[in-house]
């Protein structure tokens, strides 16, 4: 694999580029920490204060989608480690096919998420759309759907940047990669379980709570 | 012959996160009253951190590296910790 220049003139060698693209990548992921952190910090307060109403939003979630979409992006994630860890000319063939893996298992976290949106539209709980409940935790659990979507439809964003990224790079994998293709690769795959980091806590915050009373 | 398989730090971070995800579900299911939303936050950053050390390679990290990807938790807790501190204890 001839490569014609191996490092832009500001760097002192390969390794130093690699670092640097390393760091860059966290302080990117730093403020995509604030940006959800945010979000979080304002589900907490509303929590506080509606914390009965937030439980019964949150019995009003579907477990089992939100528990199948944990399970799936969490083994898209040990997919994309797999094809970072084997990335080499030899394994490139490997690595294209665990990526576009990863991108697929992406792709079915939004359809479930779409299944998921659509039964909570039937059921009347989109604040803003078509919002009905009845009861005096009406006010708490429109609050707490204001966030479910907010910050769900903020991940699926992210999500969907990712599954372009994942499908870039498997098909740079198919055709030429280089030593240069695993940094970018590296950065992707930081995005990626980055990702998957901030559903961990989606889910704990929004499936999770109200289900061990009534 | 190049490695193809998995190795097993990755492997074996998947099955425990796997293992993790049931463990929390199973736990929301019992009554602990407060604890049900300390259980759950607690798991999920066990879960973050397998994520961060082994599938974002941070335990092979040092130095430079480790103090970059703790900034983003640092803000985190000054946001966390300021933006609550009045509502949370607000009588």
């Amino acid at each position: 694999m001839p490569e014609r220049a191996a490092f832009a003139p500001q760097y002192a060698s390969v390794p130093h580029r690699d670092n640097t693209a390393e760091l860059g990548m966290w302080v990117f992921i730093a403020t995509e920490v604030l940006l959800f952190g945010g979000l979080i910090l304002a589900y907490f307060v509303y929590r506080h204060a509606f914390l009965q109403g937030f439980a019964e939003g949150s019995r009003h979630t579907d477990i089992v989608i939100g528990t199948t979409n944990t399970a799936v992006l969490l083994t898209s994630s040990f997919l994309v480690a797999w094809a970072v860890e084997v990335f080499s000319p030899d394994t490139a063939r490997l690595s294209a096919w665990l990526l576009t893996g990863a991108a697929c298992l992406g792709l079915f976290f939004i359809v479930l998420k779409g299944i998921e949106y659509s039964k909570e539209y039937d059921e009347h709980l989109v604040p803003g759309v078509d919002f009905q409940f009845a009861g005096p935790l009406a006010n708490g659990v429109q609050l707490f759907f204001i966030f479910y979507f907010v910050a769900t439809a903020i991940h699926a964003l992210h999500m969907l940047i990712g599954i372009c990224l994942l499908t870039t790079l498997a098909a740079i994998c198919r055709k030429a990669p280089t030593a240069r293709h695993h940094t970018a690769l590296h950065s992707a795959a930081l995005y990626w379980h980055f990702v998957d980091v901030v559903w961990i806590f989606l889910f704990a915050l929004i499936y999770l709570p109200g289900r061990s009373s009534s | 012959m190049t490695e193809r398989r998995p190795p097993l730090p990755l492997v074996g971070a998947w099955l425990g996160l796997l293992a993790l995800l049931a463990l929390t579900v199973t736990l929301a299911y019992v009554p602990l009253g407060a604890g049900n939303a300390i259980v759950a936050l607690s798991i999920g950053t066990i879960k973050a951190g397998l994520v961060a050390a082994i599938f974002m390679e941070l335990r092979h990290r040092s130095g430079l590296t480790l103090v970059f990807a703790g900034a983003g938790l640092f803000w985190l807790g000054i946001l966390l910790w300021l933006g609550l501190m009045d509502f949370m204890t607000r009588t």
